[in-house]
């Protein structure tokens, strides 16, 4: 396997040798953030292309097919609209925290994003609470999120915002639950070691055997209710609210919460794969050498991309399969039966590994 | 679920969600509906009902069946035909009304069909074009008729052929010469209603008559399969129960109406 921080160290060492230290720092902040960006815009638009396309073939269309071959280039058009298009906000709106909100919504899911492990020694965010981090920061979303709806002022926004707001915080809750119950098994919390463990000693979902995969079930749930996606959009539910806590929001302004959207389901697929499908970590069975080497070679880039478009499809399909939910039955869903079970999940996890019955 | 039991409920759940997941996988791999308009226009099936234009049918001699009555021009809800009719003196010193210009507007029309069902002659029909968009709304104003186009002469009205049938035959036989009969009654008479109920009456005998007819010739048919003649004859009877049925059905509309 690959080791990307060959590379990275490489580069910081050949510029230190040519400037100063200050120097290289801000160069390298750059290529980062660049880097960050490049890949989040790739990335956005892929899923939207993805998404418009698997929703299609549910419901028996075809989806964009105009322009470009197979629709391609449609994306990128919507996106060219998106930019062009005027930023407007509505006279008695709170100016000031109109146009701070979405930044605080793209800043949190920027930031989660550049938390995700894409190969061994190819992390951007990673130290020792790697999952209290990515924790804590995705939660900034939720203010940027009730902050649109309060700036607004209109009724339809602040009913998503409030919405948003009782359904993330609720489901928060399971998600961390979920993510403390893989930690347990892990033993940290830094993202790179969770990777490398599951690299050298297999899946934490093989591992942890019944407990991981319910573990993992859970996740779904309730990151795809963190995305305010699938069954879970009250917060923008078109057909009543408009657009929810976007519904004042126009261009770019509005791109930005499209944007964080799609990367929130991406990122908590990508979490999805790296706390419980290896990350970058390649399939091995132990025993069969030549098709663990086969298997090694394959970057890990390429596995995790792999691993986060399979749990996409997961989300994808139950995004598209179910109806949408009421408010009461989500948080009933979440005080009901995701505490509660995630609550067995983790005492049962604390007692599998502590009686050496994980793998 | 609020009289399950929670366990009850949450099982029932998870089940009744991995049913809709199966359905929705089972789809994605269906074929997909979507029609890619410009490309396949030339593969693409248009139902044959579908309303597209109006249109005249013409024969190989350029006939058409119009006799000019003007009909569909008084049935229009939106006055988008208009007839244009000429008196001419035929052969044997009769007159005759005859069709110069069919004229249909399609920016009109709104596509109920009562043109086409009001038509005595089933002259005019809907025809399933659908690339009707045109620069200049005048394009929309169509003549139906072709230039140079005569009305057909009328066919010999066709003898009920049933000549292996001898169940069917009598029977089926003397509904058509009834039917006809029936008909002029209604517009006519001064006592409307009386005349009507007696027609209406009359159509329904026949229908059930032909229907009676209809059934045995069929029963005939079925004793001898490898008899094609008798076949068609109940085929034949049965086409005609169907017709006179209507014939019953629409006597029975009008009365109601009256």
């Amino acid at each position: 396997m690959f080791d990307f921080s060959i590379f990275t160290k490489w580069l910081d060492a050949l510029m230190l040798s040519v400037m100063p230290e200050w120097l290289t720092l801000i160069i390298e902040c750059v290529l980062v953030a660049l880097g960050i960006i490049t890949l989040y815009a790739i990335f956005a638009m892929v899923m939207i292309y993805v998404e418009r396309k698997f929703c299609a073939f549910v419901q028996c269309r075809l989806g964009p097919d105009r322009v470009g071959p197979w629709g391609t280039i449609q994306v990128v058009c919507d996106v060219l609209k998106m930019l062009t298009k005027e930023i407007f906000s509505p006279r008695k709106t709170d100016r000031f925290l109109h146009g701070l909100a979405p930044f605080l919504v793209i800043t949190a899911s920027m930031t989660t994003f550049a938390c995700l492990p894409w190969n061994k020694g190819a992390q951007i965010l990673d130290f020792n609470v790697g999952v209290f981090f990515f924790l804590a920061v995705g939660s900034i979303g939720v203010v940027g999120i009730l902050l649109a709806g309060w700036s607004a002022n209109n009724k339809y926004s602040i009913i998503g915002a409030m919405r948003a707001g009782a359904q993330i915080i609720s489901y928060e809750l399971s998600i961390g639950i979920t993510m403390l119950t893989m930690i347990c098994l892990a033993g940290t919390m830094s993202f790179s070691e969770i990777c490398q463990a599951q690299a050298d000693g297999g899946w934490f979902i093989f591992r942890g055997h019944i407990v991981a995969v319910a573990a993992f079930i859970l996740y779904l749930i309730a990151g795809n209710a963190e995305c305010n996606r699938g069954p879970f959009d009250l917060p923008e539910s078109e057909s009543e609210l408009t657009a929810g806590y976007h519904t004042e929001y126009s261009g770019m302004d509005f791109g930005y919460y499209y944007l964080a959207e799609y990367l929130n389901l991406f990122i908590c697929a990508g979490m999805a794969s790296t706390i419980f499908l290896g990350g970058w970590a390649p399939f091995v069975i132990p025993g069969l050498d030549g098709f663990n080497e086969i298997m090694t070679m394959i970057p890990g880039f390429v596995w995790f991309l792999g691993k986060v478009f399979f749990v996409l499809f997961l989300l994808l399909w139950e995004r598209w399969t179910f109806p949408r939910l009421r408010i009461d039955q989500i948080l009933k869903l979440e005080w009901k039966y995701l505490v509660p079970i995630s609550m067995v999940l983790l005492v049962l996890m604390a007692l599998c590994v502590s009686f050496g019955l994980t793998f | 679920m609020a009289n399950k039991t929670y366990f009850a409920g949450l099982v029932g759940g998870i089940k009744s969600l991995c049913t809709g997941l199966g359905v929705t996988f089972r789809e994605l791999w269906t074929p997909k509906v979507t029609e890619r308009y410009p490309e396949n226009r030339k593969e693409n099936i248009i139902p044959e009902r579908f309303r597209g234009t109006l249109v005249m049918p013409h024969n190989e001699n350029n006939e058409h069946k119009c006799i000019g009555c003007g009909i569909c021009q008084m049935q229009c809800p939106n006055d988008s035909i208009e007839v244009v009719t000429e008196m001419v003196e035929t052969e044997d010193g009769k007159k005759k009304k005859i069709l110069k210009q069919h004229i249909y507007d399609q920016g009109k029309c709104m596509y109920c069909m009562i043109c086409t069902r009001a038509c005595p002659q089933g002259a005019i029909e809907f025809a399933p074009e659908y690339e009707c968009a045109v620069f200049d709304r005048q394009a929309l104003v169509k003549t139906l008729n072709q230039p140079g186009s005569k009305c057909a002469e009328k066919p010999k009205p066709a003898k009920p052929a049933a000549p292996a049938a001898p169940a069917a035959k009598p029977a089926a036989a003397e509904p058509n010469g009834a039917a006809p009969a029936a008909t002029p009654v209604a517009p006519a008479a001064d006592d409307k209603k009386a005349k009507m109920e007696a027609a209406a009456k009359k159509a329904e005998e026949n229908a059930a008559a032909a229907k009676a007819a209809a059934e045995e010739a069929l029963k005939a048919a079925e004793a001898a399969p490898e008899d094609a003649a008798l076949k068609a004859a109940a085929e034949e009877a049965q086409a005609k129960a169907a017709k006179l049925a209507t014939v019953a059905a629409n006597f029975q509309k009008k009365l109601a109406e009256m």
